[in-house]
């Protein structure tokens, strides 16, 4: 009996629970641990529970499975990207704020312990890239770029639910090692050999290894697919230098997923050879190389770094080009700029480790490669500048964001500069300079140019606008929360204050990491206004609607077809002229033509792989994780029947008829006449049903 | 010679192919950016390998474990199964009868199980002569890199059959002639990954 639940359970134990050491030990210390590991255990609980319930009890699974899950249109999945990431920030977030408040009164002691602090910081870490910014960037990539080349889909939709699956996956494993403690506590960057199996022998680090390899394979498969629909999918006439900026950060971005991803692929697969297996890629014993997982792990992390960037560089181009009303500045610049940033990134992934061994002339070398990437991006942030310059600047959620980028962003990467120079980094690597540095990166690039992405392209996907007022709030609180939050650290770093430090006896410290913590109140806030913001947006649905669908004076293709798009994005495929296409039509007083004719339209049909992938992918990497064997061969051996019948498959598309088209078109067409238009400056209020009325003279270029 | 008509690289199956040439235009442009996605895992492991060569850790190393002629054997086999996918994808493009098709396809298969059949074979005399991946990392690196491959033409023939069945079912339809042109990319591919297997890991090892 004994033997056959060992088989079963593999080695997942009552102690995998997260009140079992309170049980066991009665320090105040272990009960407070316990209970914060237990409240957040059942906040997943309770948060599947709730979830579950309501979809059954608004009878909604049968939607929920035809509409969504085995949907291919890359609108939704893009929607479904953003939902998980949107997820995930809210507990990476809180997480995040347990870590401040752990080093505000951490002076001598705290309420955290090692074990527990090292688990925060790796699940934040870990969740923030691989499961908010990788989803958050792939969601709106997933949604956006199809449309502003004019295409109806990504050239594999089926491939694209099988990434969402896949990220799902990934990020279910994360949630479920609340439940089934513990995570990791080797960082986000997982280096052996503390993570080899002779110092974590326990769960940890496997749950870190697959939920990590499922979200690259997930964004490998991604970028082949964006890269593939921007060379293949573009409406006739659509050049590579006519696409809006943001399909040309797209492009870079696929690229780098695709070259970039792999290293990381590789990297986890050999650990997991390791402690699987008895491998010695990167043991401390019988030949094992260490530093070949340090520049495995940095070939993919350098790339990635640009992976999360460059999507909100596309944002904040199409965003300050919209509300200067104006043409973006000096795009050719901005493609080749763009362009260079991605190449330059493959070249400078030693700066991760200067301190780790090479010669001074290797340093010196990839130091020197990485200031030159400051020199596109200064040229990138000149072209944002001027393209406000005389631009007649209207006020915005996106725009502050956008704002608040571009002054922040320029600091960050100031101090990436100091830290590119080997003799600097020696004296402050490792400390809580580097922590402020790269989310002086991260917040102002990454989660403001998605969070001004959401603001600016909500309206498009869902047809209203979200509410203006706790929009701003949240986009100050969030610029001023990550000031208070961040800022203390550069100063804690040179000081000498170590990262990923639980607690500390220097007395000197704590009123920066006491400040530090208030600015974690206003991003709490600005967490919290984001949820008002979308609560009264959803409430006040009918006020806010924009059916035409151009609510911004838009520029580019996305804002010349109705909000939220039709299934097939476009009733004709557009022929374009020139950049800006659907400002161009405005201009020339021809937008919302009417087509001479109606064609069948051929669309992928749904597909339940994504599900089955996402489904067994789970149940591989949990059974790998606790030892359940039988679990990893069943599932796998699912999937792999799954993926042969898959290709029995013909009947793969589905066609909507030209009636049932032209019908859609001309009643949209029938309300584009009948509302009224509506000036720039009432953009943000009641009025805007999404027709935008040309400037007056000469306000626009 | 490309003629203008080429739309993907690699075989194009032609005009007369009218509705899977069109398809493949997209397909097999995804196929090959997967293939230098997957190339990268191989570089990278590649690069892993030349920089244990020499992490024997006192335990058996090339010169005791490689034997090249069964490596020689292997390169052969391969090699000739390449040849004969290229007959069979001529045999596809030109229209000959299916069983020709099918023929060609079937010797590819069989040269691509004798493949991996003797593979296995020198990976247990290996484990014989304590050549095994818990030994040392230079043997962690060659049983990371190596089988690697092998999974790879073990998928390939996986692939082979499951296309051999949807000929058996739907005749040579879009699907099938898409399916092939891919499979026939990646086994050209598997067969250059060898190449580099046979010259860095077994000769280079050697020397």
């Amino acid at each position: 009996m004994s033997h056959f639940l060992d088989m079963l359970f593999g080695r997942l134990g009552w102690d995998a629970l997260p009140f079992w050491t309170m049980l066991q030990d009665h320090s105040t210390l272990s009960i407070i641990n316990g209970v914060i590991a237990t409240a957040a255990a059942s906040m997943v609980v309770i948060g599947a529970l709730v979830t579950f319930g309501l979809i059954t009890w608004f009878g909604k699974w049968r939607l929920l499975w035809s509409d969504w899950l085995t949907s291919v249109d890359h609108k939704k999945i893009g929607i479904m990207f953003i939902v998980i990431s949107v997820v995930m920030l809210a507990r990476a977030v809180i997480e995040a704020s347990f870590m401040r408040a752990q080093q505000a009164v951490g002076l001598d002691g705290g309420f955290l312990t090692v074990d527990h602090f090292g688990q925060f910081f790796t699940t934040h870490g870990t969740i923030m890239v691989f499961f908010m910014a990788m989803p958050f960037l792939t969601g709106l990539i997933n949604y956006v770029m199809p449309l502003q080349i004019g295409a109806r889909d990504l050239s594999f939709p089926v491939m694209n639910s099988i990434s969402l699956g896949l990220t799902a996956a990934g990020a279910a494993i994360v949630m479920i090692s609340l439940m089934f403690a513990p995570f990791s506590t080797g960082g986000w960057s997982g280096y052996p050999p503390f993570t080899e199996l002779a110092y974590s022998p326990d769960a940890g680090v496997d749950y870190w290894i697959w939920a990590v390899t499922l979200s690259t394979l997930s964004s490998t498969l991604s970028g082949i697919n964006f890269a593939v629909t921007i060379y293949k999918k573009r409406s006739p006439g659509m050049h590579l230098f006519r696409m809006p900026l943001f399909c040309w950060v797209s492009l870079c971005t696929a690229i780098l997923m695709i070259f970039g991803m792999p290293p990381l692929t590789v990297a986890t697969a050999l650990l997991a050879l390791d402690r699987y297996l008895d491998f010695h890629f990167f043991t401390t014993d019988l030949g094992g190389n260490m530093m070949n997982y340090v520049n495995l792990f940095w070939a993919f992390g350098h790339p990635e770094v640009y992976i999360l960037i460059l999507p909100a560089f596309g944002t904040f181009s199409e965003v300050f080009s919209t509300f200067s009303g104006k043409r973006l500045y000096g795009y050719n610049t901005l493609v080749i700029a763009t362009m260079a940033i991605a190449v330059l990134s493959f070249t400078v992934w030693l700066h991760h480790f200067f301190t780790m061994g090479q010669s001074a002339h290797v340093n010196a070398a990839f130091g020197i490669a990485t200031m030159l990437i400051g020199i596109p991006t200064g040229v990138k942030v000149y072209d944002w500048m001027l393209t406000m310059y005389r631009g007649r600047i209207r006020m915005s959620v996106p725009l502050v964001y956008a704002l608040g980028f571009i002054v922040l962003f320029v600091l960050g990467g100031l101090t990436g500069i100091v830290l590119a120079n080997p003799s600097v980094d020696y004296q402050v690597h490792n400390s809580l300079f580097l922590v402020a540095h790269f989310h002086n990166m991260l917040i102002p690039g990454t989660l403001f140019g998605m969070l001004a992405g959401t603001n600016f392209w909500f309206p498009k996907a869902f047809g209203f606008r979200l509410d203006e007022r706790w929009g701003y709030r949240a986009a100050y609180s969030w610029i001023i929360g990550f000031m208070l939050a961040f800022f203390p650290l550069y100063a804690l770093g040179l000081l000498g204050m170590p990262r990923r430090t639980v607690t500390f006896f220097e007395p000197a410290y704590l009123p920066w990491t006491i400040a530090a913590g208030c600015g974690v109140i206003f991003i709490l806030f600005g967490g919290f206004s984001l949820c008002v913001q979308l609560w009264r947006s959803i409430r006040e649905r009918h006020l806010n609607r924009v059916p035409v669908g151009d609510p911004w004076d838009g520029r580019s293709l996305e804002w010349s077809i109705s909000a939220p798009p039709p299934e097939y994005n476009y009733p004709v495929i557009p022929q374009i002229y020139s950049r800006d296409a659907f400002m161009r039509e405005k201009d020339e007083g021809t937008p919302y033509q009417r087509p001479d004719r109606y064609q069948d339209i051929e669309m992928p049909a749904n597909s339940a792989m994504g599900v089955v992938i996402a489904a067994t992918g789970f149940l591989m990497a949990f059974g790998l994780t606790w030892y359940m064997w039988w679990l990893v061969i069943a599932s796998g051996v699912v999937a792999l029947v799954a993926i042969i019948l898959r290709g029995f498959v013909r009947n793969t598309s589905r066609i909507i008829s030209a009636r049932e088209v032209q019908e859609t078109h001309e009643r949209w067409l029938d309300i584009v006449n009948h509302t009224p238009g509506v000036s720039r400056a009432q953009e943000q209020t009641t009025a805007n049903r999404g027709r935008a009325l040309p400037p007056i003279n000469g306000a626009s270029q | 010679m490309t003629t203008p008509t080429s739309r993907y690289p690699g075989l194009n199956l032609g005009k007369g192919h009218a509705e899977a040439d069109n398809a493949c235009e997209e397909l097999v442009f995804g196929f090959w950016v997967f293939m230098m996605s997957d190339l990268i895992l191989f570089g990278l492991l590649f690069g892993i390998y030349v920089t244990m060569l020499g992490a024997t850790a006192g335990g058996p190393g090339p010169h005791e474990l490689f034997e090249m002629k069964s490596a020689f054997i292997e390169t052969m086999l391969l090699l000739t199964s390449s040849f004969t996918f290229g007959m069979a994808s001529l045999a596809l493009k030109y229209r000959h009868d299916k069983g020709r098709l099918v023929a060609w396809l079937v010797v590819t298969l069989l040269l691509g199980l004798a493949f991996i059949a003797l593979e296995l074979h020198d990976f247990s005399s290996m484990a014989s002569k304590g050549g095994v991946p818990s030994r040392s990392g230079f043997l962690s690196a060659f049983f990371g890199l190596v089988p690697l491959h092998g999974l790879h033409v073990t998928v390939a023939c996986l692939w082979l059959v499951a296309l051999l069945a949807q000929i058996a079912i739907y005749g040579l339809d879009k699907g099938v002639k898409t399916g092939l042109i891919r499979l026939g990319i990646l086994w050209h591919f598997l067969d250059i990954v060898w190449i580099g297997i046979f010259s860095l890991v077994y000769l280079g090892g050697l020397t």
